[in-house]
């Protein structure tokens, strides 16, 4: 059966090379399933989880705002953030939830204000990703 | 001819000034290793953008983003990275000499780091912003200066902007370059301008037929800024790697140096020393054959 390369680079790692099944990614229009032999296709993708299933096992990762390339073969995709749903620490990203809405309710030069909410949509994201998945 | 005093005293303040140095070779290692580590994980990133911005660029046909239009004008700006502080062998001089072969009258420097500002300022050259970063360099000053040129770009009071920075090549040789960042070239100058990725997918020849999700002028309108963000972070971190290692290889060869010259001046002082001591073995002697 086809595989799919999964690729996820953020700007400080390669976070995450393999081949996969299959891969759930949340797209600016909805989420999209992608299996191998996909048509080409160039996407925005929003901060949320992708889901890549490899022989039968399902791997969760938060990811950031960013693009993604899909081709028969290859999905990569490019964010601010990945990481994986066992490496989340729920403490630690609820802290900087708290501290990011903090920070807003500050005056804040537009530049700091688009750092801080990406900061607290990292942070949403992953909080939000950890939750689900208790059981 | 200097008295042991003088020496002894030489010595001492050489052997204060090595251990300063000393020290200072040692913080611009650790953060060499650091911000070198930083430089070259990014090229991973930069190299799948490219790949996905040459296939945007080649997807959506005959449409055009302001940010890649071509103009006739001369004026132009040029980001400057350079250190904050000195001491860093001849890194500055290198960068600023770059700077300097660009036209007075045409050109607005847009300033990141201390000496590059200093230099506008002596050299009476037209400043239209000054930005700082820190020792490693955050996307959001990256994203501010990036910002700011996009914005003189868009709204015509420049033609063209260039970068001039220093590119990491290793930790013994950093090169003063000059780049283009706008108008955004075609897609050949764009694989071009991130040489030393090493990882760049074949594109050429074969021309995927892309669906684009949102539309093509969406995704490059979204992709192309996040693209030049990402390569001003990208100089910002290579700048970053080439201060620290000059400083570092400065401040090897200061204190290098300054032990070589207590050696020498430990000599000079055990000669002098010696002579002193013959002399007295003399004195006494002759004061001696001289009573008897």
């Amino acid at each position: 059966m086809a595989t799919l390369k999964l690729e996820i680079v953020t700007p400080e790692a390669k976070v995450y090379s393999e081949d996969v099944d299959m891969v759930t990614l949340p797209g600016v229009e909805g989420l999209l399933g992608i299996y191998p032999m996909h048509v080409p296709l160039m996407t925005q993708v929003v901060a949320g989880e992708i889901i890549a299933r490899k022989s039968g096992q399902e791997l969760f990762l938060a990811i950031g705002d960013g693009f993604a390339e899909v081709s028969q073969d290859r999905v990569a995709i490019l964010t601010d953030m990945a990481i994986k749903a066992d490496d989340i620490d729920e403490a630690r990203a609820e802290e900087a939830r708290k501290r990011a809405e903090a920070r807003l309710q500050e005056k804040l030069t537009d530049e700091e204000a688009a750092t801080v909410q990406s900061a607290l949509l990292h942070s949403l994201t992953q909080l939000n990703i950890k939750r689900r998945r208790r059981p | 001819m200097p008295s042991t005093r003088d020496i002894r005293r030489r010595i001492k303040s050489i052997k204060n000034t090595a251990q300063i140095t000393k020290a200072m070779q040692m913080v611009a290692s650790a953060k060499m290793r650091k911000a070198q580590q930083a430089a070259l994980a990014g090229r991973a990133y930069a190299a799948l953008m490219n790949d996905v911005l040459a296939a945007a660029v080649a997807g959506a046909g005959s449409f055009r983003h302001p940010l890649t239009e071509k103009r006739p004008g001369e004026r132009r700006a040029v980001i400057l990275i350079s250190t904050d502080k000195g001491l860093c062998g001849a890194l500055n001089t290198n960068l600023l000499r770059e700077a300097g072969r660009f036209d007075k009258e045409t050109t607005v420097f847009v300033c990141a780091g201390r000496k590059a500002a200093q230099w506008a300022g002596r050299l009476k050259r037209e400043l239209a912003a000054e930005f700082t970063y820190k020792d490693s360099p955050q996307f959001a000053e990256a994203r501010a200066i990036s910002k700011f040129a996009q914005q003189l770009f868009l709204e015509g009071k420049v033609d063209r902007v260039d970068v001039i920075y220093t590119n990491f090549i290793n930790t013994l040789s950093q090169k003063a370059e000059v780049r283009q960042l706008l108008p955004v070239g075609d897609i050949k100058a764009l694989e071009a301008g991130l040489e030393g990725n090493g990882a760049t997918k074949e594109l050429g020849g074969v021309t995927r037929e892309y669906l684009f999700e949102p539309g093509p002028a969406d995704l490059l309108g979204n992709l192309l800024p996040h693209y030049l963000n990402y390569q001003v972070f990208q100089f910002l971190q290579e700048a970053k790697a080439s201060e620290h290692s000059a400083r570092m290889v400065a401040m090897k060869n200061a204190t290098d140096n300054a032990k070589q010259l207590v050696k020498d001046l430990t000599l000079e002082y055990n000669k002098i020393r010696q002579a002193s001591i013959t002399k007295e073995l003399l004195e006494i002697t002759s004061a001696a054959m001289a009573m008897g």
